[in-house]
């Protein structure tokens, strides 16, 4: 970083020097040229490797595996996806996934709103750059760890139950409610940030026009805060909502119940690729779905 | 939200969320250097012995060298398909240009386990091998929209005028983009770089599917779950797993100053 720091462009007039003039030349004048050579990496890439590998599952998911040789059998029908319908358990495991995925969002988004508030409307500037960083820092750091983490909070020689035996009472323990803790501690940074955004956004003339015309603190909040702050709740939530939803490792550390995740893991490989396949179309589905309602609720410009 | 009381309540929330965010991980730096190695708490006394056999454990330090490598191998490429992306959609109209900042997003948007069976099933089938090269375009492809969202934010705040002045003055497209617009970008891809680097030192759920033998760092962790032996040596590899996706995602922070780029999307 030396001689090549200045901003002096180099002026070496030697015969590559000249083909790349020529070239730049060129780019410039084709601007749809230029386009498509900074799209083709990228394009390609997210297509081939990301859609293009969808519709390989997608495939997957209507063949069959040979029960006698083992062998995957590349002939597409849909008895996978009847099966996925007509058997109790698929239904009970995603409906209860679904079910626990809601219950996540409702938590989230009911924590995160007292501290994204704190921080777009009380706290000093500094303080609220200081709050963001704090947000970030749990939300990034190891997932599989924080999950551990609470695997040993919540064991019954652990620190809650260490923590509560004096005023008499005990954790939830390892089962469904403590899964439903964990979850709401690994997703909840994702419902703060877009929240604390959105309350950002919000002018405080808007706020004092209602106070103003004589709308009390809960008046205000109810009528004027809350459904602009809304689109941001809803981008949160395709986080807490899509997260909960794919997770299959905090269930079996918390839990020994079966989520979606856990069964796709099951027959995932040897045992049944294919059945793997069409329960994954389940969270695929059901995400879609999801993005498509946020989407129409402003979502996506919140995000 | 008026009043005083109203006030000092938000203060006090504020403070229980922050101590229930970071509890949890104070305690597995706590039990890393705890001297029983079982969940049981409160520790007895602190010690070193944890740390000295986890840097001693051959599996879990070839795990760690095989987590940076991808890491590093994922960032590069998320890193030039992000800013390309970013450059094609920032500074250009076209049809199609909601679709890209769509795709881009998808495969972070989707459950991981969707992305994860989606690429062991195209592997599986096209008959291409597991393992590390696997891992690492599994771990680009959502990564590449952590680039992209920040660069695209610090060339949404450039203004493309400078880049037309530089033309004026006879510099080649060439020139504009190494005097004009990769300065103006560099500390965004650079953010972005290391928040790609986070994100792949400690994804599990879509690695787990595509992985075949190779341990990466937290398939070490998931596989030590079940040994019961292991139990301490997972909070020490625990505690490295925090600093190695803190650190970056820190610096990312301070060249950023963008709150909103940080975030996953």
């Amino acid at each position: 970083m030396t001689a090549a720091s200045g901003p002096a462009p180099a002026t070496s007039s030697g015969a590559p020097d000249s083909v790349r003039r020529r070239l730049a030349a060129a780019l410039h004048r084709r601007p749809r040229l230029r386009l498509g050579l900074l799209l083709a990496g990228p394009g390609g890439w997210l297509v081939l490797a990301y859609l293009g590998s969808l519709v390989i599952l997608f495939l997957n998911a209507g063949w069959s595996r040979d029960p006698f040789t083992g062998l995957v059998k590349r002939d597409f029908t849909f008895n996978n996806f009847v099966e996925l319908f007509t058997n109790p358990l698929y239904r009970t495991v995603t409906l209860r996934t679904v079910g626990m995925a809601v219950a996540v969002t409702v938590t989230c988004a009911l924590l995160a709103f007292p501290i994204a508030y704190y921080m777009a409307r009380q706290a000093s500037p500094r303080v609220r750059g200081l709050l963001v960083v704090a947000i970030l820092m749990p939300l990034w750091s190891s997932y599989l760890i924080k999950a551990y983490s609470w695997r040993q909070i919540l064991s019954g020689d652990g620190v809650l139950n260490w923590a509560l035996s004096p005023l008499g009472l005990h954790g939830p323990g390892l089962n469904e409610v403590g899964l439903w803790l964990v979850m709401t501690y690994l997703w909840l940074p994702y419902m703060i940030l877009p929240v604390y955004a959105g309350l950002e956004r919000i002018p405080s003339s808007l706020l004092e026009a209602s106070a103003d015309l004589g709308g009390r603190g809960l008046m205000t909040f109810r009528r004027v805060t809350l459904p602009l702050v809304f689109p941001a709740l809803v981008a949160g939530s395709i986080f807490t909502f899509s997260l909960t939803l794919g997770d299959y490792i905090a269930p079996s550390l918390i839990t020994t119940t079966q989520f979606i995740g856990n069964v796709i893991l099951a027959n995932f490989g040897v045992p049944n690729l294919p059945l793997a396949a069409a329960l994954s179309i389940i969270p695929l589905v059901v995400v879609t779905i999801y993005l498509l309602v946020a989407r129409r609720l402003g979502a996506f410009e919140a995000l | 939200m008026g009043g005083r009381a109203g006030r000092v309540l938000l203060r006090v929330a504020t403070g229980i969320t922050l101590a229930f965010m970071y509890i949890p991980l104070f305690l597995v730096v706590i039990y890393a250097f705890s001297d029983k190695g079982t969940s049981a708490w409160p520790p007895t006394s602190l010690s070193l012995k944890w740390v000295e056999l986890a840097i001693a454990n051959t599996g879990l330090r070839d795990a760690f060298l095989t987590s940076i490598v991808v890491a590093l191998g994922a960032t590069l490429i998320a890193l030039v398909l992000g800013s390309l992306a970013a450059l094609a959609v920032a500074r250009h109209r076209f049809f199609g240009r909601e679709l890209v900042s769509f795709v881009v997003i998808f495969p972070i948007a989707l459950p991981g386990i969707v992305t994860g069976m989606a690429l062991s099933t195209t592997f599986a089938t096209t008959g291409l091998p597991l393992g590390v090269l696997a891992i690492v375009i599994g771990h680009a492809t959502f990564c590449i929209v952590l680039v992209y969202n920040n660069v695209i934010a610090r060339l949404r705040r450039t203004a493309a005028s400078q880049e037309e002045a530089s033309a004026d003055l006879g510099a080649d497209s060439w020139q504009t983009f190494r005097y004009i617009t990769f300065p103006a970008i560099r500390s965004a891809m650079l953010a972005g770089a290391l928040l790609a680097f986070a994100l792949s030192f400690d994804e599990v759920i879509v690695t787990i599917f595509v992985a075949g033998g190779v341990k990466t760092l937290p398939i070490w962790i998931f596989q030590s779950f079940r040994l019961a032996n292991q139990v301490a040596l997972v909070n020490v590899a625990g505690m490295v797993a925090i600093l190695l996706s803190v650190i970056p995602v820190y610096l990312a922070t301070r060249l950023t100053r963008d709150a909103g780029a940080v975030g996953r999307t």
